[in-house]
């Protein structure tokens, strides 16, 4: 077996041992059943209805909840690591930094990610057999947005890891960072925008630049191809680029930046002190 | 085979390693002594490559532990100060030194039943979970599997009960030739009969180094 496979299986085997995993898997699982027993599927509301609805319900309340958890979990990963004396050991084996830290990122990218797929996967199946029909663009994009998602807060969470220096400031960041992005650059630009004091264009652009408010867009672009949602934003971005254009890019671009992050993060944890 | 040349490191103000000057070559087996804080432990570590130096370096057989940690580490083994909670199984923790070390698992169990520890007992039980003792035993026999030429310990007798300490030595009396054996110790009487160097340390600098008969 290769180092990287054998560290991200390693890891892998060691999250799902952990406590927080049963938490993880059961907040998803238990979010899909809520949704079956209050009925979500059968009521009609805003125009569409069935698994459908049910699959907008939860990615709406995942893209909240998702980040945070990323976060907690994995911003200690290597600090803490590197605070009880766990690196000193392993690393004293014949093993690249490279394949530890990019080992280390499959292994908890797998770890978030899979309850997310499984618990929505379960969800169609369910309904499926219940008779309703199965949404197949919805499905595809959300799986596409979830991977987008685990990417860009676990490259987030790998680059805070690299260079904090205790567990409590770790968390306080993370938690900083969840708030930030999903309600604080919100009020701020609206404030701005209210005050006129900045080109319209410019707030939009660093509105879209928060991976956490293209996903909320992209979500709901199936359902409203004009994106009626957002108002006069919509107009700018329909005028930048088609709607499928917009749909890649809210997928390719957290991506990239969770891979950027990711990247900046192992430069750090390559040139700081190992323990 | 280990060399460090003007080797200093510092954290903030505090001077850990200042300019340290030292050679240990092969057949020699080393105790390493010195008051808490001298830098024993810091010393250890940069020649793992773990530490960038202030200034100054380290070389193990020509090579640069931190550019060429793999290769470096290769030759390596070492037992820490204090044993790490790690949260995996004794069974994963083997897997990941065989793989990544190529040790022969059959190996480590041979030492572990050496120093009286059990593994096939203890395989699905999480590292952190054993006695402290018992910890110390498996990363000893860990050590001893893993075919080094540069043995490196730091006070890995903390927790060993007389038996066991005496088993460890045995075993280390067979595993010394050829090799560079560096052991800090604050039990001189311990291993006196293992050692042929001994050299101590005071805030951060090398204070005494004497060849002794053995
Ligand atoms: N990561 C670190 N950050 C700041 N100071 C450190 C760090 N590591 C060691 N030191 C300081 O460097 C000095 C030497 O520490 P070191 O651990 O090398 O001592 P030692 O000789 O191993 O002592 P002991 O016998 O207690 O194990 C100490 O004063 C210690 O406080
Ligand atoms: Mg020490």
């Amino acid at each position: 077996m290769n180092n990287l496979f054998l560290i991200a299986y390693l890891d892998l085997k060691e999250s799902i041992r952990a406590k927080w995993f049963l938490v993880y898997s059961l907040v998803f699982g238990g979010m899909i059943a809520l949704f079956f027993i209050a009925g979500v599927t059968e009521s009609q509301v805003m125009g569409f209805s069935g698994l459908s609805r049910l699959l907008l319900m939860y990615i709406q309340v995942t893209i909240v909840i998702l980040p945070i958890f990323i976060l907690i979990t994995t911003v200690r990963s290597i600090s803490g690591d590197r605070d009880n004396h766990i690196l000193e050991y392993m690393l004293s084996f014949p093993i690249s930094l490279k394949q530890y830290y990019w080992g280390k990122i499959i292994g908890r990218f797998i770890t978030v990610y899979l309850p997310v797929v499984f618990a929505m996967v379960v969800a169609v199946v369910y309904g499926f057999m219940k008779g309703a029909s199965i949404p197949w663009d919805i499905f595809f994009l959300y799986t596409g947005l979830l991977f987008a998602l685990s990417s860009a807060f676990l490259g987030i969470a790998f680059f805070v890891s690299s260079f904090v220096k205790s567990s409590e400031v770790a968390l306080g960041i993370a938690f900083f960072i969840w708030i930030a992005l999903l309600a604080f650059i919100d009020i701020a630009l609206i404030s701005l925008m209210m005050q006129q004091r900045m080109d319209e264009q410019l707030i939009i652009f660093i509105a879209m630049a928060n991976p956490m408010e293209i996903f909320r867009v992209a979500a709901i672009s199936l359902f409203d191809p004009e994106l009626t949602v957002m108002g006069p934003v919509a107009f700018y971005i329909l005028d930048l680029m088609s709607q499928s254009a917009f749909v890649l890019l809210s997928i390719a671009y957290p991506v990239l930046l969770g891979l950027v992050f990711a990247f900046f993060g192992f430069k750090i944890f390559k040139k700081k002190d190992l323990v | 085979m280990i060399k460090t040349t003007n080797l200093t490191k510092k954290f903030g103000a505090h001077v850990s390693l200042d300019s340290v000057n030292i050679e240990f070559n092969k057949n020699e087996s080393i105790a390493l002594m010195g008051a808490n804080g001298a830098g024993k432990t810091t010393l250890i570590r940069s020649i793992l490559g773990y530490y960038h130096p202030t200034s100054g370096g380290v070389s193990i057989n020509g090579l640069d532990p931190i550019k060429e940690r793999v290769k470096v580490l290769e030759n390596i083994s070492f037992v820490p100060q204090l044993p790490p909670p790690i949260k995996l199984s004794i069974a994963e923790l083997m897997q990941y030194i065989s793989v990544s070390a190529h040790v022969d698992t059959e190996l480590i169990t041979h030492y572990a039943n050496e120093m009286k520890l059990d593994i096939k007992a203890n395989l699905n039980k999480s590292f952190f979970k054993l006695s402290g003792g018992m910890k110390q035993k498996l990363l000893i026999a860990i050590s001893l599997a893993k075919k080094s030429n540069i043995i490196i310990y730091d006070e890995p007798t903390a927790n060993l009960d007389p038996k066991a300490r005496d088993d460890f030595y045995r075993l280390l009396k067979q595993n010394e030739d050829e090799k560079v054996l560096l052991f800090v110790t604050h039990r001189l009487e311990e291993v006196k009969d293992l050692v042929n160097r001994q050299v101590y340390m005071d805030l951060g600098k090398i204070v005494s180094d004497e060849r002794v008969g053995s």
